[in-house]
C-alpha cells in the first residue's frame, strides 16, 4: 500500500465517520443527563430530508444546515414531551419517534428523490493540508468536518471543566438528589434532548448536503443507531466517542478499501460489516455486567417524578 | 396549567380506552393533514379506510395484508410480555423467508404433499435463528437486544440482497434481482379461488390461539410474564431466567419467520428484494396497541393492514406518496404513548381545584 492510498483512507474515514460522531456527540449528553432517547435515526433522517429540501429550494447550503438542525430539535421537543413531560417509557418514545420520523421524512421527500444539487465542497486549510499522511484526513475536509472536531472539544470540555456539565451528569446520575438541591432535573433534561436533537439534525444535514449529495428515503441507514451503540462502546467517556466514530467510519468503507485492493466480495456482505462491528462492540463490551452498570449514568432511562 | 396527579394504581379503564383515543386523534391529525394537502378530509378519510375494503376482493387483500403483522405481533407479545425488546421481527421475517426460499428453490423439481411442509418449517427455523442469534448474544454476554436485534435486521436485509443478487438468483431471469418462481407444491393454497386470501391468514390466527393458551393457561406462559413484571421475583421463585429469554425469543422469531416464507411461498411466490414493506416494525406498534392481549393485537392488525391498504388506495386514487402508511403509524404509536399517560395519572387543572375538591381527592387517595 502506498502513502496516497493510505492517505486517501484516513480521509474517507472521517468523512464517513463524521455523521457518526455528531449524533453519538449528542446523544452522549442526552444520556449523561439520564435520558436515553432511542430516536436518533428518526431525527437525523428528518434532519436529512429539511436540510436537502431547504438547500434544494433557496440554493443556500447554510440554510439547509440551519433547518437540519431545526428540524432535529423540532422532533426533540416531541420526544421531550412525551418522555419528559408526560413521563412516557423512553425506550417506547424513542422507537416512535424512529418510525415517525421515517414515515414523516419519506412523506416530505418523495417529491425530491432523486434531484441533484452541488453540495457542500471540501475546503483545504493552506499548509496544514501539506502534511503527510494526516494533512488530507484532518485538513482538507469540508467545513462539517471541522465544525464536528469543534464540537468534540467543546462536549470534552464541557464535561471536564464546566459547571453547567457537572449539573448534568448530576441529573444524570441521581435526580432526586439533584432535584433537592435545587437543581432544575426537567428543564437540564430537556435541553439535553434538544442539544442531541440539534446534533443528529445537523449529521441528518451532512448526509443529505455534503456527505452524498441527496435526498433517498431511509437513508441514514442505521446510523443513529450505530452511534447509540457507540455511546456504550464509549463507556460514555467523550475522547472515546471520537475514536469509535472513526473506527466505525473505517468499517464502513472497508468494502471500497477491498475493492481497492483486488478483492472479489460481495459489496451487499461487506455492507453488513458496520452492523457486524457493532455487535462484535456490544459483546465486548457488555460482557462483564458489572462493569457495563458502573460505568452507564445511574438513571439513565428512569423516569423522573418530582413527587414520586 | 395542567397538572399531572399520579393515580396510585393502574387503571384498567385507561389501558384499553388509550388505543381508542390514539385512534380517534390519528384520524382528526390524519384528516387535518389532507385539509392542508388540499383534499377533502372527509373523502380522503373514506378513500384512505372504507374504499379498501368496500369489496371482497379487498377484504381478501386485507387478509393478506393482515396474516404476516398477526403473526409477528402475536409472537412479540410473548417476548414482550418477558420485558425483552425484541425489535428484531423484521429481520427474523427476511431471514425466514430467506431460508424458506432456500428450501423451496432446493425442492423446486420435488413433487408431494411433505414439500410445503418442509418449506414453512425452513422458514419458521431461519426465523428462530435469527431471533436465536439475540438470545444468544443477550444471555451469554449480556448484549441490550434493542441493538443486537435492530443490527441484526440491517444484517438480514444484505443477505437477502446478496442472496437475490447472487446465489438464490433465477438463471433464466435476464439478470433481473429475483429467485426463479416456487414449484406448485411449494406454493400455499389460496382459500378462495380470484382471489389472493390464502391459507397463511389461518396459520396466524392459529397462532394467535396457541400464544393465548400459552400465556394463560400454560406455566411456561405465568414464567414468562412474572419474569417481564419482577425479574428478581422470578429469579427468587428459581425460574431459570436464560432458558425463558430463549423460549420468547425462539417463539417470536419462529413466527416472523413463518410470516416471512408465507410472503414468498403464498402471496409472491418467489423470492425477491422487497419482500416486507416493515409489516416487521408495524408488528411493534400493532403489538402495543393491542396491549399484548391476543384480542387487543388482532383487532390492531386489521387497523394496521387497513393503513398499509389506504396508504396504496391514496398513492393511486389521490396521487398522495405511499408513505403516508409510515406517517400514520408514527402519529399512531407517538398518539398510544401519550394517551398511556391516563393509565397511571390523572389530569387535574389547579385553577378549578377548591379545598373542597382537594378534600375529595385525599379521601379518594387515602380509600385507594
Amino acid at each position: 500500500m502506498d502513502i496516497d492510498l493510505i492517505s486517501n483512507i484516513l480521509y474517507a474515514m472521517v468523512r464517513t465517520g463524521t455523521p457518526l460522531l455528531l449524533i453519538a456527540l449528542g446523544e452522549l449528553v442526552c444520556e449523561k443527563s439520564g435520558v436515553l432517547n432511542l430516536g436518533q435515526e428518526g431525527m437525523v433522517l428528518m434532519g436529512a430530508v429539511a436540510g436537502f429540501v431547504a438547500a434544494l429550494l433557496t440554493g443556500s447550503l447554510m440554510l439547509g444546515f440551519l433547518l437540519a438542525i431545526a428540524a432535529g430539535i423540532a422532533m426533540s421537543l416531541l420526544f421531550g414531551f412525551i418522555a419528559l413531560g408526560l413521563n412516557a417509557n423512553q425506550v417506547a418514545t424513542g422507537l416512535a419517534l424512529t418510525i415517525f420520523g421515517t414515515g414523516l421524512s419519506a412523506f416530505i421527500g418523495s417529491d425530491f428523490v432523486g434531484k441533484p444539487i452541488t453540495g457542500l465542497e471540501p475546503f483545504a486549510l493552506p499548509l496544514l493540508s501539506e502534511i503527510p499522511l494526516l494533512g488530507k484526513m484532518l485538513f482538507s475536509q469540508d467545513m462539517i468536518v471541522y465544525l464536528s472536531f469543534f464540537l468534540f472539544a467543546a462536549v470534552y470540555w464541557f464535561f471536564r471543566s464546566s459547571r453547567p456539565g457537572l449539573i448534568v451528569k448530576a441529573v444524570g446520575e441521581n435526580p432526586h438528589a439533584a432535584n433537592a438541591i435545587g437543581l432544575p432535573v426537567i428543564r437540564t433534561r430537556y435541553l439535553a434532548v434538544m442539544f442531541g436533537g440539534a446534533m443528529a439534525g445537523l449529521a441528518g444535514g451532512y448526509l443529505s448536503i455534503a456527505y452524498t449529495p441527496l435526498w433517498a428515503e431511509n437513508m441514514s441507514a442505521g446510523r443513529g443507531w450505530i452511534a447509540l451503540a457507540l455511546v456504550v462502546f464509549a463507556s460514555w467517556k467523550v475522547e472515546r466517542v471520537l475514536l469509535g466514530a472513526w473506527l466505525f467510519g473505517l468499517a464502513s468503507i472497508l468494502h471500497l478499501v477491498f475493492q481497492g485492493l483486488g478483492f472479489s466480495i460481495s459489496s451487499n456482505l461487506l455492507a453488513t460489516l458496520p452492523y457486524v462491528a457493532t455487535i462484535l462492540v456490544l459483546v465486548l463490551l457488555s460482557r462483564n455486567q458489572v462493569r457495563a452498570r458502573l460505568l452507564a449514568p445511574m438513571s439513565l432511562g428512569k423516569p423522573f417524578h418530582a413527587s414520586s | 396549567m395542567i397538572k399531572l396527579e399520579p393515580r396510585g394504581q393502574h387503571s384498567k379503564l385507561m389501558a384499553w380506552l388509550s388505543p381508542v383515543f390514539a385512534g380517534v386523534l390519528t384520524l382528526i391529525s390524519g384528516a387535518i393533514l389532507f385539509a392542508l394537502l388540499g383534499q377533502d378530509p372527509l373523502e380522503a378519510l373514506h378513500t384512505l379506510l372504507i374504499m379498501p375494503v368496500s369489496d371482497i376482493y379487498g377484504l381478501a387483500e386485507l387478509c393478506v395484508k393482515a396474516a404476516p403483522i398477526l403473526l409477528c405481533a402475536i409472537g412479540l407479545s410473548v417476548v414482550f410480555k418477558a420485558k425483552v425488546w425484541n425489535i428484531g421481527a423484521e429481520g427474523q421475517l427476511l431471514m425466514g423467508g430467506l431460508i424458506g426460499s432456500a428450501c423451496a428453490l432446493a425442492l423446486i423439481d420435488a413433487e408431494g404433499f411433505w414439500v410445503l411442509p418442509a418449506v414453512l418449517l425452513a422458514g419458521m427455523v431461519g426465523g428462530a435463528l435469527w431471533a436465536g442469534l439475540a438470545a444468544w448474544l443477550k444471555t451469554s454476554f449480556n448484549a441490550n437486544e434493542i441493538l443486537t436485534t435492530i443490527m441484526l435486521n440491517y444484517i438480514a436485509l444484505n443477505l437477502l440482497i446478496w442472496a437475490v443478487h447472487g446465489p438464490l438468483k433465477d438463471p433464466d431471469g435476464f439478470n433481473f434481482p429475483e429467485s426463479a418462481m416456487f414449484s406448485d407444491s411449494a406454493l400455499i393454497p389460496t382459500l378462495i379461488d380470484g382471489t389472493r386470501i390464502h391459507f397463511g391468514m389461518l396459520f396466524a390466527l392459529l397462532a394467535v390461539v396457541v400464544v393465548w393458551v400459552l400465556l394463560s393457561r400454560s406455566f411456561l406462559g405465568f414464567q414468562i410474564k412474572v419474569l417481564g413484571l419482577d425479574a428478581s421475583a422470578a429469579r427468587l421463585a428459581g425460574f431459570r431466567e436464560k432458558r425463558l429469554v430463549w423460549i420468547a425469543l425462539l417463539i417470536s422469531g419462529a413466527l416472523a419467520g413463518l410470516a416471512g416464507v408465507g410472503e414468498v411461498a403464498g402471496p409472491l411466490g418467489q423470492l425477491v428484494p422487497s419482500i416486507s414493506p416493515g409489516y416487521g416494525y408495524a408488528a411493534i406498534i400493532v403489538a402495543f396497541l393491542g396491549r399484548l392481549h391476543p384480542v387487543g393485537i388482532l383487532l390492531a392488525t386489521l387497523l394496521m393492514a387497513l393503513i398499509y391498504m389506504g396508504g396504496e388506495m391514496a398513492q393511486i386514487n389521490l396521487g398522495l406518496p405511499v408513505a403516508l402508511t409510515g406517517l400514520f403509524q408514527g402519529m399512531l404509536l407517538f398518539y398510544l404513548l401519550a394517551c398511556d399517560v391516563l393509565i397511571n395519572f390523572r389530569i387535574r387543572i389547579p385553577a378549578l381545584s377548591t379545598p373542597a375538591t382537594d378534600k375529595l381527592a385525599a379521601n379518594q387517595e387515602a380509600a385507594n
